[in-house]
């Protein structure tokens, strides 16, 4: 049977996918940024996951306001980067997994949880840079990727705690999957940043801090912040971070934290990593 | 009964809500627009012909050519379709953030390095 090994959390600016397409992973400026991840890109390569299935947002790339699904999932066989107004990222294309992901949706969909199945979908940097920050800038991606894309734009995108018992009946789905598969699941997004209005460049470390801590020891606890403070806490964009508690949810209850990192700023937002592993 | 929105005391934050969405359709769609490379060529060569060709408002359009972002989220734009436009015109989301705030690039850029806004001032608006 499939099985989850492990889970990630990640930020996904989209100036850190600039940083590497242009070669300035080693400027000062990004330096700091890039070191925080030597630990996973060697992390990675020794555990060689067969599949990530990958909790991010479309940035009005895929989804115009014509159509808005609160949670989709990408059963294509192949998804390619999307033109975000500067021309597409020259990362490879993103192989799917489309037997799984069928076998995700109508498991998910079943256990209540209404998503929106999507068979043709470019994919922007919130999927795009999390990959190239695990994996640097490979000819191909090493591992297949199921895209699932949360609202985070318009407001209210699901709860915390919506996410967090999604990421549970996604941990059934995908330990039903009769096939010898490791599975890990990746949140992104976040964390502290506003990109909008007189208030834009807020961000709120302590907040931060305290939320890497109790994704580890107290999810539960955590998934019940009301979406408002996240806007007033950790900014109008830091409410992305419910997303983070998919992947939380598909974990067991105690995890090992393999590594953990916290960095400000990047362009105008705090990265935040995780790497949880689950205890046998 | 009204819908609640706990978060309308927020200062300096606009939330893109079912309402936002709903004003802002035309404008953030003609942003999706920007997404073709034909299209920003058109856009670039005559701003305003390029506009008329989408039903937004008059004011709407005004703010699109006078690049105020405030305005743009205002009239119901949203962020991540506002940033077709900048980045059509080659501009970053650090110099987009930098002219909401009212500040210089040079000054945001260096009050991030600092830490960033702090959230300390910034719960409430002043009674």
């Amino acid at each position: 049977m499939a099985r989850i090994t492990a889970g990630v959390a990640t930020s996904h600016i989209p100036a850190i996918g600039a940083a590497i397409d242009l070669g300035k992973t080693r400027a000062p400026y990004w330096a700091p940024v890039f070191a925080g991840y030597d630990f996973s890109k060697h992390w990675i390569a020794a555990q060689k996951p067969d599949v990530v299935f990958l909790v991010y947002n479309d940035h009005a790339s895929a989804f115009s306001l014509d159509i808005v699904p609160t949670f989709a999932i990408g059963c294509a066989e192949q998804f390619a980067p999307a033109d975000e107004g500067w021309g597409p990222r020259q990362v490879p294309p993103v192989v799917g997994h489309p037997e799984l992901a069928a076998h995700v949706a109508q498991s998910l969909i079943q256990s209540d949880f209404d998503l929106t199945v999507v068979n043709k979908m470019d994919v922007d940097h919130g999927l795009t840079v999390p990959l190239s920050l695990m994996f640097g800038q490979p000819q191909s991606w090493p591992c297949r990727v199921i895209p699932f894309a949360v609202n985070v734009v318009l407001y209210p995108p699901p709860s915390g705690m919506r996410c967090y018992r999604l990421g549970q009946a996604l941990r059934a789905a995908i330990e039903s999957f009769d096939a010898d598969l490791e599975v890990q699941v990746w949140g992104t997004g976040g964390m502290s940043h506003q990109l909008q209005g007189p208030r834009a460049g807020l961000i709120n470390q302590a907040f931060d801090r305290r939320f890497l801590d109790l994704l580890v020891t107290d999810p539960e606890a955590l998934a019940q912040i009301p979406l408002v403070d996240y806007i007033r806490e950790a900014g109008s964009e830091g409410i992305e971070l419910v997303m983070w508690f998919i992947m939380r949810g598909a974990l067991s209850a105690r995890v090992k934290t393999a590594h953990r990192f916290y960095h400000v700023p990047a362009s105008n937002t705090a990265v935040g990593h995780l790497i949880l592993e689950n205890v046998p | 009964m009204a819908l609640q929105k706990p978060y309308l005391d927020i200062p300096g934050t606009t939330v893109f809500d079912a309402d936002q969405s709903r004003v802002g359709y035309h404008l953030n769609t003609f942003c999706m627009s920007l997404m073709k490379a034909d299209n920003r060529v058109r856009f670039k060569a005559d701003e305003r012909t390029y506009l008329d060709e989408w039903p937004m408002s008059d004011d709407q359009k005004q703010a699109v050519l006078a690049r105020d972002y405030n305005r743009m989220i205002a009239l119901g734009g949203n962020i991540y379709f506002l940033a077709k436009i900048f980045s059509c015109d080659g501009l970053s989301f650090q110099y987009a953030a930098a002219t909401m705030t009212g500040m210089s690039q040079e000054a945001y850029a260096q009050m991030m390095l600092n830490g960033g806004r702090s959230p300390g001032d910034n719960h409430e608006k002043q009674r």
